[in-house]
């Protein structure tokens, strides 16, 4: 058993297409190597700027012989076949074997293929990492067709210790040598290093000033960052984002503080934090309270021979003049208040169909009003306010610069600007939530704000058939439909969906109310989504969605008592009895080629059994009916229990196909009629397992 | 191990930094040109840029300092990092070299930036002009965390695949020069040797041109006749394209580009418009390109 090291060494690859990077090539790989026969033991990819390794042991010195088996033509078929069979496998008669089959005797080829050399392969698969790996974006250099990422400069591959030698050639005029040689650090290591095996690899490369291991990068810089965070009586602001970013942006990572000017201090902390992040990926540094402190932590990619003295300044410089455009819009922006930039949404194209960010305002303005109505507790002035400045902060000079920090600003000019507090976080926390983890808004004014924003979105896109299809959904209309869920359930709003999307539709006119017919069951199937991942079973909500999906906490109520009624023996007994109804329903109804037993005739109840069945199915309907609409959905599912001895003692005695016609008639409808009386509940035909 | 020219001293002026740079690449066999005698937004419009990126020799290395405008950009001078017009400094050797980085950070040390006490790194960032129907992939180089060049391999320009692929250095001058030369404030880099008779700064030479030319391009540019000037240079290029003279059909597209910005600082140009008016530039280009490959 031998291991196999591969290193690709090119010019720093994007940080964002590392990780995915190493999982192709441990999967590209490994199927070649599987494809030629070839069991390996274990497979480890690596990535750092500069390179992709795959370590590859227990791998045999050769893939193993196998026989090679080829049918032919009957013994007896013509001679041109016969020939033509030789021909293709490349034997004569006497190496072929005769064979009885069912179709008479056969000839068969058959051939030993001898396995091949461990590195011949390893060198094939090299070829095709180089052909298939699968870059999000990539490029030609120099004078060849040849495509990576960024300029591949070199391939170290080493079996059992030994390079492998040769070349790979991915296209005509580009050629690598198979070589045992790498490079270290690009400054602080740059002459060639030959290496043995994976364990010199990797030594060698840490004494070049380079960690393999970005895991072991990223845990280094963390905790460099806490203890420098710590030295000053600070904290780290939490940022894996960002630290995953950062550890795909040097091979050896030197961890230093710095300070934030002092006259930067009053703009607010998400938009230094983003200044610092998004340009420069400065970690944040917070004081106990939570507040932005002074500092912020950099990771550079060397170390150098004043300390780092010199990349601290000069990175605090570079964070001054950043800072300094951050100041400036700060400044520049309060001068002008919220209200009067939203003129200037005309100027933002929400979607070409749909028209301008000023025209979604006025509509999320009319629907919010209508959802306050729903929403206790919501001040219908203060939904307006926030609904109309919701957009407003888009042109500001803060979010131009930083799209990131939407909505956060709008807060902070409103606050400004006098506005109501719930009015000024409403408009930050209008777009949550974005996705299942994000926080989702509690406060009246936000909640109202929130839902028609993303309400208004899904019937716009539905109107123009804009829905998100397959991994498609360019317009993140599934987040939109969760948000309108989460927000729904967690607010426990009592609200028809049907009717809050025919009041947006309202605000779109010209669009036929059969746009949105689908979208109800769009809403239905994030749902199922959202709850299967907390758990619920789909197939409850499918029994319960066919009967009440218009409010979604009245449903989520009902699968709950249905969830618990299951649990119990009535409700697993009674499923029993309403399946065996429905099925013998079912199979005498194709029988007699017709869809339905008609409607029971009471006179023609004959056993004590049908006619209590009978009497206790008209009871339980009647008491479900007022228990349903109380939503009392425990004692619903109670009444049905009560169902099932009638049910049961109804199975035991009762011969449903009776010979008289008219009497197995009726016992139909009478087993049609329990099916009807369980579905004013839930369709338990939806019901799985 | 690799061997690298010792670290120079630091140049001592803005213009030393250029006069530095000019002889580094005239050195590795680069043409070192003029600036392009036409208002242009970056040093890539530039015909030996994008003209010579597709042909019609398959090597082409030139350098030249090309001054930048970008009327949205100004501050009246009262801003430290922000000018209306600045310079750029701008390599580009087709085909790229096999030690494309390498040769880059030679010219950093030239300029006295040594990797021995910065920190220099190569930042994703892929370039893309649309109204030169051009892009490319490569990074941001930082120094110390501040962008000094942009490092692109070409793939594109004017729709037209680049073959061979030239690589594009392009220093941001005066940012460079206040990392080198330690400067806060753009206005205050010293232009020439400072201290001596005729000392001169950044200031001196540049603080009134921004403050009239924000005041231009941002009040007093007539916005009809910049209409009507794009209007004729289209049509001025459209003619040349169809005489197939690429050379003064591509001075038309650069005037049309820059209008175009002018119009675009003016605020006159609406966000949907703003796409077609790109679209009509970089359909310029495209033909631009196509014929001065046509008639080679």
């Amino acid at each position: 058993m031998a291991d196999f090291l591969l290193e690709l060494l090119s010019e720093e690859i994007p940080a964002r297409m590392q990780a995915r990077a190493i999982t192709d090539l441990d999967r590209l790989v490994g199927d070649e190597l599987r494809g030629a026969g070839l069991i390996f033991e274990t497979s480890e990819a690596h990535v750092t700027p500069r390179r992709l390794a795959l370590h590859v042991t227990g791998l045999p010195h050769a893939s193993p012989d196998t026989v090679e088996e080829r049918k032919g033509p009957r013994i007896d078929a013509p001679e041109k076949a016969i020939e033509g069979f030789l021909k293709a496998s490349g034997l004569t008669l006497d190496q072929c074997e005769q064979r009885e089959t069912p179709k008479g005797k056969v000839w068969f080829a058959v051939r030993s293929v001898p396995g091949r050399p461990t590195p011949e392969i390893l060198t094939e698969a090299i070829g095709t990492v180089l052909a298939k790996l699968p870059w999000p974006k990539s490029m030609r250099w120099g004078e060849s067709a040849f495509r990576w990422v960024r300029p591949l400069h070199g391939i170290l591959a080493l079996f059992d210790g030994v390079a492998l030698g040769g070349t790979v050639e991915p296209v005509a005029d580009r050629r690598y040598v198979l070589s045992d040689l790498t490079q270290g650090h690009r400054f602080l290591a740059p002459a060639p290093i030959t290496v043995t095996s994976f364990a010199d690899y990797r030594d060698k490369l840490r004494a070049a000033s380079v960690i393999l291991d970005r895991d072991e990068r990223k845990t280094m810089i963390w905790q460099r960052v806490e203890e420098l965070a710590e030295a000053e009586g600070l904290m780290p602001r939490d940022d894996p984002a960002l630290l995953d970013e950062v550890a795909g942006l040097v091979e050896y990572p030197v961890v230093y503080a710095a300070r934030i000017d002092e006259a930067f201090m009053s703009v607010p902390d998400e938009a230094l934090i983003t200044a610092m992040r998004s340009h420069q990926k400065y970690f944040a540094l917070l004081t106990q309270d939570g507040k932005l402190a002074p500092r912020f932590v950099l990771v550079a990619n060397t170390e150098t021979s004043d300390g780092g003295a010199a990349v601290v300044a000069g990175n605090e410089r570079v964070l001054r003049a950043r800072l300094s455009d951050a100041k400036f819009f700060w400044d520049q922006d309060r001068q002008h208040s919220l209200g009067s930039r939203v003129p200037r949404l005309k100027q933002i194209t929400f979607h070409d169909k749909l028209g301008t960010m000023d025209g979604k305002v006025d509509r999320v303005e009319a629907l919010a009003a209508t959802i306050a109505h729903d929403v206790p507790g919501a001040d219908i002035d203060r939904v307006r306010s926030a609904s109309r400045l919701a957009k407003a902060d888009l042109v500001t000079g803060m979010v131009g610069e930083f799209p990131e920090l939407q909505g956060i600003m709008g807060r902070y000019y409103a606050l400004e600007d006098g506005e109501h507090a719930e009015v000024a976080d409403a408009i930050a926390d209008h777009y949550a939530p974005l996705g299942p983890n994000d926080q989702c808004p509690t406060a009246p004014v936000s909640v109202a704000v929130a839902l028609a924003d993303k309400i208004d979105s899904l019937v716009g896109f539905w109107s123009i058939d804009e829905k998100p299809t397959g991994s498609r959904d360019p317009y993140a209309l599934r987040r939109a439909a969760l948000g309108v869920i989460r927000l729904i359930l967690e607010n426990k709003l009592r609200l028809s969906l049907r009717g809050v999307f025919a009041a947006a539709l309202a605000n779109y006119p010209g669009a036929p109310d059969e746009t949105i017919a689908d979208l109800p069951s769009f809403i239905a199937d994030r749902l199922k989504v959202s709850l299967r991942e907390q758990g619920v079973r789909h197939d409850l909500i499918d029994a319960v969605f066919a009967v009440s999906g218009d409010d979604l906490v009245s449903l989520l109520n009902r699968v709950e008592a249905l969830r618990e009624f299951l649990d119990t023996d009535d409700g697993a007994n009674l499923l029993v009895a309403y399946r065996r109804a429905a099925n013998i329903e079912r199979i005498e109804a194709k029988k007699d080629k017709v869809n339905d037993f008609g409607i029971v005739d009471e006179g023609s109840l004959r056993e004590a059994e049908e006619k209590s069945l009978w009497d206790a199915l008209g009871k339980t309907g009647r008491a479900v009916q007022p228990l349903l609409e109380t939503e009392a959905f425990t004692g619903a599912m109670a009444e049905l229990a009560k169902l099932r001895p009638q049910v049961d003692r109804f199975f035991d005695a009762v011969t449903v196909n009776a010979d008289d016609a008219e009497l197995r008639r009726n016992r139909l409808a009478l087993l049609s009629e329990i099916r009807a009386t369980i579905d004013q509940v839930a369709h338990f035909s939806a019901i799985e397992g | 191990m690799t061997t690298r020219p010792a670290i120079a001293d630091p140049p001592g002026s803005f213009q030393e930094i250029i006069l530095r740079l000019q002889s580094f690449w005239a050195e590795r066999g680069c043409v070192v040109l003029q600036p392009y005698d036409m208002e242009m937004g970056a040093g890539t419009f530039h015909p030996a840029t994008t003209l010579r990126a597709l042909g019609p020799e398959r090597e082409w290395n030139c350098a030249y300092v090309q001054p930048s405008r970008r009327p949205t950009d100004g501050r009246y001078g009262e801003n430290p990092n922000r000018l209306q017009h600045y310079y750029q400094f701008q390599v580009m050797m087709k085909p790229s070299p096999a030690d494309s980085q390498g040769l880059y950070l030679d010219s950093l040390y030239a300029l006295g930036i040594d990797p021995g006490l910065h920190d220099i790194r190569f930042v994703e960032d892929d370039w893309e002009s649309p109204t030169l129907g051009a892009w490319g992939l490569g990074w941001e180089v930082w120094c110390d965390g501040m962008e000094v060049t942009q490092f692109t391999y070409f793939q594109q320009v004017g729709g037209i695949e680049c073959d061979p692929v030239p690589v594009e250095l392009t220093y941001g001058l005066e940012r460079l020069a206040m990392y080198i030369l330690d400067k806060e404030n753009v206005y205050d880099l010293p232009f020439n040797a400072p201290g001596g008779n005729g000392a001169k700064t950044y200031g001196d030479v540049f603080l009134r041109s921004e403050r009239e030319f924000s005041a231009y391009n941002f009040e007093l540019a007539d916005a009809p006749t910049l209409f009507q000037h794009f209007k004729d240079a289209e049509a001025a290029c459209t003619a040349l394209i169809e005489a197939r003279k690429a050379l003064p059909a591509y001075d038309q597209c650069i005037k049309a580009s820059h209008l175009f910005n002018l119009l675009d600082a003016r605020g006159v140009i609406s966000v949907v418009e703003r796409q077609a008016y790109i679209g009509r530039v970089r359909n310029l280009a495209r033909q631009c390109c196509e014929i001065w490959l046509d008639a080679a």
